[in-house]
């Protein structure tokens, strides 16, 4: 009985020796063409800081805005156009709501993206779902940030 | 052993362990002191539901917020056309629906505080479940506060001075 019958060698392995060696296997953290370099930065901590920080800020700016518009001094039924003029008239409002819009759009599109992702399985229908998310974000941002600055209170 | 079934083809087996003080683990905050075995449905408690709901809120102001940044859009338009959309504002249907928003706010805010305690303060996650039923207690609290506030016209409207 020869000594290398006494080692059990598995099917794959038993091939393999010294004129016979085994291929290589890339490590998978090798860096390729398409990736030269350590491409891995540390977005989802932000954006998880953000939506804490954004939270903090945003308890105070909205429920400041429902008393305003919902509780004090007769609720919504004193909005209109000129309650609006009003507060748009002060600085102060103005950046309060510009704040608001901001925080809010931008905390609440990173929780839907959070929501989408957890639950569109498919590549492609989170891939667009999150795009049309996305777009609507941003021309609703957009679109509010031009109405606060550009609201005329002698507008007819 | 007990078996429960999924009702979508699963079968999911549940065995009773041995208890925490019998095993010399520190007490679970389980009533029944009984570890459950992993591979068991997930059936979760309080802080389950809490996700459940910040998740269904969060939704929900969302799609407000978008349409509300529209609707106050209209202030570019002309003020009648934003005082015609306004007045449906007024309405008791939409009304009732406000006081669904500031539930949904104040629920999401209150328990979004909770989860920046659980994240950050040393023992946040150990009294998750008491401050969980703080933030329904002091949200309880504000929703009767703002019912007669935000509802009050509504009421006027529908049932007489």
């Amino acid at each position: 009985m020869s000594v290398e019958s006494s080692v059990d060698l598995t099917a794959s392995s038993a091939a393999y020796g010294p004129d016979n060696p085994a291929p290589v296997i890339e490590p998978p953290r090798a860096r390729t063409k398409r990736t030269p370099r350590n491409r891995r930065t540390n977005f989802e901590m932000h954006a998880w800081l953000f939506m804490r920080l954004s939270g903090i800020v945003l308890v105070v700016l909205v429920i400041g805005h429902l008393l305003i518009q919902l509780v004090l001094d007769g609720g919504v039924s004193r909005i209109g156009f000129a309650f609006v003029a009003g507060r748009w008239a002060s600085p102060f409002w103005q950046v309060w709501d510009l704040l608001m819009l901001w925080l809010a759009m931008i905390h609440g599109t990173n929780g839907m993206r959070t929501v989408i992702n957890d639950y569109a399985e498919r590549d492609n229908t989170r891939f667009w779902l999150k795009m049309l998310l996305y777009t609507a974000s941003v021309f609703t941002i957009l679109l509010g940030t031009l109405v606060i600055f550009t609201f005329d209170p002698n507008i007819r | 052993m007990t078996r429960r079934y999924d009702g979508r083809g699963r079968w999911s087996v549940i065995r009773p362990g041995p208890t925490d003080s019998e095993a010399g683990r520190p007490l679970s905050p389980h009533p029944e002191g009984i570890s459950v075995p992993a591979g068991t449905l997930y059936r979760g408690r309080e802080g389950m539901w809490s996700w459940v709901a910040h998740r269904v809120t969060g939704v929900t102001i969302f799609f407000f917020l978008f349409v509300h940044v529209l609707d106050t859009a209209l202030v570019r338009v002309s003020p009648e056309a934003y005082d015609t959309v306004i007045a449906s504002y007024k309405t008791p249907l939409v009304s009732l629906m406000e006081y669904g928003l500031v539930a949904a706010v104040l629920f999401h805010a209150l328990n979004g505080l909770r989860l920046i305690a659980v994240d950050f303060w040393g023992n946040g996650p150990r009294y998750q479940r008491q401050m969980l039923w703080t933030v329904m207690g002091i949200w309880l609290v504000l929703m009767a506060g703002a019912a007669y506030p935000v509802l009050h016209h509504a009421a006027e409207i529908l049932f007489g001075e």
